[in-house]
Order: C-alpha cells, then structure tokens, then sequence
C-alpha cells in the first residue's frame, strides 16, 4: 500500500519525498526513483486521485504545444521569423503559417519587421526547436499599447478561472488586454487605464499563491483613479 | 546567500538562455557554466587579488561537475545556464558554502533538479575529526581538509577533495561525519527555500 509523505498543497523542494509506493504515479516536474516519487521543482503539490501534481512556484517558461504566446520578431530570412518568446532558444514561425497568403520572395519585413510584437500559437515542440503558427482567430500583430513581463507560472492566476479575472482587470479598465502563456502581456487603452491596469495584473502576480485574490483586486480597480 | 560559520557564499542564476559563442553549443544538451570569485576584501587577512587565477578555475570546474548529476539540461540543447558565485566573506570551505549557495540558486531559478546538493568541508588535526572546519584550523601543520558535496536522499558524492595525508581508516570515518552533516545542511536548505515561497 502506498504512502503519502505530503499535505495537499504543501510546498516542496527538490529532491524531497513525496511518496511511496506503487500506488501514485509522477506527473510533470516529479520522477519516481526505485519506490519513491521525488519532486524535482519547488512548487505546490496536489494529489489527483493516483496522481501527484506538482504546481511550479518559479522559473522560465517551457513552451507548450497549443500555446498562445506573446513574442517578438529578432530576425528573419526569405521564409522564416525568428521570434523571442522568452524561452532559451527563438521560435520560428514559417512565411506559410501566417494567416493571409505571402507570395513567394515577398518582403517579409513588409508584414513583421525586426522588434514587431506578434500574437501566435505554438505549433510544435521538438527538443528546443519551437514552431509557430499563425493561423486562426486572434493571432495577429501587437498594434500600439504597453507590453509586460511576469513569471510564466504565475499566468494561470492572471487569467483566473475561465478568464474570470482577465476580464474584470478588463471591464474596469476598459483596456484590451492580451496575456501570453509565456508570460508577456499586451495592454493597450487609455494611459491612465493602462497604467491602472498594469498595477493589477503586478498585484496578482505578487499575491498570485494568496486566496481571495479577485476580491483584491476588485477593491483595487474600484477605487478612484 | 548562504553562510556557515563565518563563510558567506552568494549565488546567481542566469538561464538557461542561448549560448554565445555558438561553437560552444551542444546540440544534444544545454550546458552549465559556473563561476567561483573571492570578492577582494572578503579574506581575513590579505587582499585578493580580484580577477580570475588558477584556483578559482579550478573550483569553479569541481562546482560545476558537483552539481552537473542533478541537473537533467537535454530540454534544453543549445542553452547555457550560468551560474555565479561570489564569497563576501571567506573563513575556509568556501567551495562547500559556494556549492549549497548554487544549489539553493538553481532550485529558486525553478530548474528542474534530481536532489539538493549539500557540501561540507571536514578536517582533520591531529587525529581529531572536525567538521566545518576554519581557516585558523586549515592552517596548523599537518592539517587534513575534506571537502565533501553529497546528494542527501541517495547518499551519492559529487565532490570529495582531500589537502594533507591520512590514513585510510581516518578518511573513511571523516566522509562518514560529512555525509551526517550535508544531511543537517540539507534540512536548513530545505527550511531556507520552504520560507521564502510561505505567505
């Protein structure tokens, strides 16, 4: 019979026992070592019926397929972009997967030029080559606004529950806002609003493993400009 | 930061991101690259010397390999992650003090890490085992010096150095005393990451 040596939602620190024995299984960021699940990150873990999660409390973010992210063009050539999407290695996004058709030898610098901020979806992920892809709603050139950086982890926390606490920051601003799963996020409306709005989402991010954050943030976001 | 006794030990974390120059790249897997420097007024006596010199290189090449065995870095082929150490204060052990800094710096960069490594410098003087032992102590005559840096949960050694002449038997007995200790050093370590994630 298994053994559990953890609390849900305890904090855990590598090389730390989480349990033993055959009857939990590793997810992400834990192994198993003989009859022991190991955490390998600092995070919250959770336990999932037989499973052990491991919610991680830092670091840089781990491209994902399906991802939406936020990046910037760094380079191109005849077919490709080179995007930073704040992982160690730049993303490629072919000329083929953008939304609108580009005739061959275009000037690809006519539609993302060097520094341009792009929305796109992570196509592909083979050992640190990432793939981009362009296509469908939402996936577009940053126009005009203010582009932010959090910690990825803390991304979950920003959107909220079903996007709940994404668009309250947006109904009481009144600012567009996109947020990348790689933690960059666009805002862009009235100065005031954005500045107002760029101080809720760093509020969320302080408090992001607090309770009772929506009502935080309500508080904040009604009071007078 | 971390300091024992009177070693003080700081660590940064970079990465991983690109490495530059490229044909330092691994295409298989990223890379770790440490970097041990005594900050000048960080002795108890002289100067240092600022500036890279033979022993730095070499602690910071048995740093590397003593934390290398945690790290799984092929997510990450063509990345570097850099690490810093720097000693503000230096009374002996300042490799054990630089690599239990480092692996605290590594665990809150949130790299994925098979354990913590703890490291510890033992000594002996005069048949006697001391452990952590002192710049005062490392300098009588005859004096042993052990640095060891061991993987608490499997007991594995990732570093074991030895200054001066013993007997086997006695070396036996000190890397035993080191492995007790790294596992107190551990627990602080533990504690020390735990607190800075609590409300």
């Amino acid at each position: 019979m298994g053994e559990l040596h953890i609390q849900p939602k305890d904090i855990v620190v590598p090389g730390q026992i989480l349990a033993t024995g055959m009857d939990y299984l590793p997810t992400y960021d834990t192994f198993r070592d003989g009859d022991h699940i190991i955490a390998a990150r600092v995070g919250l873990v959770n336990v999932d019926g037989r499973l052990i999660k491991l919610i991680p409390l830092n670091g840089r973010y781990f491209p994902k397929q399906g991802d939406q992210v936020i990046g910037r063009v760094v380079d191109m050539n005849f077919s490709n972009w080179y995007v930073d999407i704040n992982f160690a290695n730049d993303a490629v996004l072919s000329s083929r997967d953008t939304a609108e058709f580009i005739d061959r030898g275009a000037d690809l610098s006519k539609i993302f030029c060097h520094g341009d901020y792009i929305v796109a979806e992570i196509a592909k992920v083979t050992r640190g080559t990432v793939e981009l892809n362009m296509r469908g709603p939402g996936f577009r050139k940053l126009g005009p606004g203010k582009i932010i950086k959090v910690n990825s982890t803390k991304v979950p926390r920003i959107i909220g529950k079903q996007g709940s606490m994404i668009t309250l920051i947006k109904e009481k601003t009144g600012c567009k806002i996109t947020v990348g799963q790689n933690g960059l996020v666009w805002v862009s409306g009235e100065p005031a609003a954005e500045i107002k709005a760029i101080h809720a989402i760093n509020l969320i991010e302080q408090k992001a493993h607090l309770e009772g954050l929506t009502d935080e943030v309500t508080k904040f976001l009604g009071a007078p400009a | 930061m971390f300091k024992i006794w009177n070693t003080t030990a700081y660590a940064a974390v970079y990465g991983p991101r690109e490495l530059h120059p490229k044909f330092l790249q691994n295409p298989e897997t990223g890379i770790l690259r440490c970097s041990y420097n005594m900050i000048a007024f960080s002795g108890s006596g002289e100067r240092v010397r600022p500036g890279g010199n033979r022993r730095s290189k070499e602690i910071s090449l048995v740093t590397e390999k003593a934390l290398l065995p945690v790290l799984d870095l092929s997510q990450y082929p063509n990345a570097v992650i850099d690490v810093f150490i720097e000693l503000i204060e230096t009374d002996a052990g300042t490799r054990c003090a630089g690599i239990c800094a480092a692996a605290l710096a590594l665990a809150d960069a949130g790299i994925p890490m098979k354990d913590l490594p703890a490291a510890i410098s033992v000594g002996i003087i005069e048949d006697q085992i001391i452990v952590d032992i002192d710049a005062n102590e490392d300098c009588d005559i005859g004096a042993v010096d052990v640095p060891v840096c061991v993987l608490p949960r499997t007991g594995e050694i990732t570093l074991l150095q030895m200054d001066g002449i013993t007997t086997l038997d006695l070396l036996k007995k000190v890397i035993d005393k080191a492995i007790v200790a790294t596992k107190e050093v551990n627990k602080i370590q533990q504690e020390a990451l735990k607190k800075r994630y609590q409300a």
